[in-house]
């Protein structure tokens, strides 16, 4: 089907070759550009003279056909952004040339990532034909333990679909946990729906969502009852999870379906903990951080790397005096940016370094040498990691005092 | 539309970041890309690729990013074709979009040993190993999309459609 897409976001590493592909196209403007949102994200500010004139690349298209931008210090990471800044709404269709795109799926809108050719045709057209997916629910039950967080849930449900179990697939979170759960953890899910192959994630709306948005768009909500999943909807498969006895989770090197309780994990020695990402760079991740961290000190020959998502999470996280906390404890603050993710920016690994992080890829070489290794876990697993020097179950810090 | 090479063959989940790794991303030359095509996994690939060769993959082969010089720098370093048990959908549209053909085939793995010498028919739907003497049948790709391919790629198509109206 031929789908008309109400929002589309392109990056400053996938934005060039959109812009390339879209001057080769022959079309003078972008079909709507109220529509199209320009967000530098994964190399700001820039780290190279290569990466800065591709973002003077993007800010002269933004100026040329009128697209907002969010230049470096005035957004954050794209993903916390969209939301933020009122471009993700239920119901809508969006499209973003990057993989992690359906996390806005945790609001009710069909999001999927594209390629930046895929981009440019979108630019010049407004449409994107698109397969209607099989739909994956996932129905949570239970509530969760202390700092066991919505990250351990989705790298438990990845373990158990596997990294290609859902190849195409629609994934819906439901259930009395989803229902419960903030905007945060919804996202989070969310966002790494793609590391089982996805399609997209998504979260029927509600009260928590609308509160969210309020104040943040001046459209009109469509009314969240109308957005509901059949009750006579056909899924492929149904998946059944209780989180009551759910413990934190890591992925091991260097699959994302590589899971592990992380008290099995305590022999294994971290040169940097990274805190941030689309995945887990909000306010909520940060004040588990925090709240483990606080008065204590990260070890010593360890790096821990705090990056708050966006320009409204660092302000936030200023306000409640976490950035003090944070700094006290010897870790580093850094502006928003996707930084370590992605390997390309910032925190980098050495040959034989290992890094506990919250971000959504372990792939090898993902954050630098390909003789590196990358644990991912939860804010409050790599805060108690950081401490410690070795990955650390945030549960058993708690009862050593330590 | 008919792709010869020899094969050279990964395993499951071959990801985004050993085709092509994040700090070449500013890198815009897709000549310069190629050099780095599948440097997490071989960084002798580009050197053995330049002869034209068709990827034999497992499953979910393309996870992870959205990058499309992830296809460009297999593309641009000699690779004639990708054909995989599965792939992530992202690469696989990618693929497509920048003209470098793809082809799902479940069996492919077990049929196919690194050197052997293939062609792909797309408007057939088969893949013959010449070395084996084997031929398989696949699902072929929807008319749309092998003419995005036979194309060249999804720019090309749009301009050869927008010339015609």
């Amino acid at each position: 089907m031929d789908a008309n897409v109400d929002m589309i976001m392109v990056h400053d590493l996938t934005g060039p070759l959109a812009v390339e592909a879209f001057n080769k196209i022959g079309v003078k403007h972008v079909w709507d550009n109220q529509k199209a949102v320009i967000i530098l994200d994964h190399q700001v500010p820039a780290e190279s003279v290569k990466a800065a004139e591709l973002h003077k690349m993007m800010r002269r298209f933004a100026k040329e056909q009128n697209i907002r931008l969010y230049d470096v210090g005035k957004g954050g990471i794209c993903h916390q952004v969209m939301p933020e800044k009122g471009y993700v709404l239920p119901s809508t269709v969006i499209v973003g040339a990057d993989s992690h795109t359906c996390t806005y799926g945790a609001f009710g809108a069909f999001a999927t990532g594209i390629g930046s050719t895929e981009a440019a045709a979108v630019f010049a057209t407004g449409k994107i034909w698109l397969k209607v997916p099989e739909a994956v629910r996932i129905n949570v039950n239970g509530e969760f333990q202390k700092y066991a967080t919505p990250k351990d849930l989705v790298l438990h449900i990845i373990s158990k679909v596997r990294a290609d179990g859902a190849i195409y697939k629609s994934v819906e979170f439901a259930g009395p946990t989803i229902r419960g759960m903030s905007v945060a953890g919804r996202m989070t899910l969310c966002n790494m729906s793609v590391e089982m192959g996805a399609k997209n994630g998504i979260i029927e709306p509600d009260e928590i969502t609308r509160k969210f948005l309020e104040g943040r768009t001046a459209k009109a909500l469509v009314p969240f009852e109308s957005i509901k999943s059949d009750a006579d909807a056909a899924y492929e498969k149904i998946i059944d999870i209780d989180v009551a006895g759910l413990t934190p989770q890591v992925a091991c090197p260097s699959s994302v379906d590589n899971v592990k309780p992380a008290s099995e994990l305590s022999s294994v020695q971290v040169e940097q903990a990274f805190i941030g990402s689309c995945t887990n760079g909000r306010i909520e991740d940060l004040r588990l951080a925090a709240q483990i961290i606080k008065g204590k000190k990260v070890k010593d020959g360890v790096r821990a790397l705090v990056i708050p998502a966006s320009k409204e999470v660092y302000a936030q996280a200023l306000k409640e005096g976490l950035i003090e906390i944070f700094t006290d404890a010897g870790a580093l603050v850094c502006g928003s940016t996707c930084g370590p993710c992605l390997g390309g920016h910032i925190g980098l690994l050495a040959s034989g370094e290992v890094c506990v992080s919250t971000s959504n890829r372990n792939f090898i070489g993902r954050m630098g040498s390909t003789e590196a290794s990358v644990y991912l876990a939860s804010p409050a697993t790599v805060a108690a990691s950081a401490i410690t020097g070795r990955i650390t179950d945030p549960q058993e810090l708690e009862g050593s005092k330590a | 539309m008919k792709v010869t090479g020899t094969a050279i063959k990964f395993g499951d989940n071959v990801d985004t970041d050993v085709i092509l790794p994040g700090k070449y991303l500013v890198l815009i030359d897709p000549k310069d890309l190629a050099k780095h095509a599948l440097e997490g996994l071989d960084p002798a690939f580009p050197e053995k690729a330049k002869k034209g060769v068709i990827i034999v993959g497992g499953k979910n082969f393309g996870c992870g990013s959205s990058r499309e010089q992830a296809p460009l720098a297999l593309k641009y370093a000699g690779v004639k074709c990708v054909i995989a048990e599965s792939f992530a959908r992202i690469f696989f549209r990618n693929a497509i979009n920048i003209g470098l053909p793809v082809i799902e085939c479940k069996e492919i793995s077990a049929v196919v040993d690194a050197g052997d010498e293939l062609v792909v028919d797309f408007d057939a739907g088969t893949i013959q190993n010449l070395s084996k003497r084997k031929s398989l049948q696949v699902v072929k790709l929807p008319p749309f999309i092998q003419e995005i391919l036979s194309d060249g790629g999804l720019i090309e198509n749009l301009r050869k459609r927008s010339n015609k109206k």
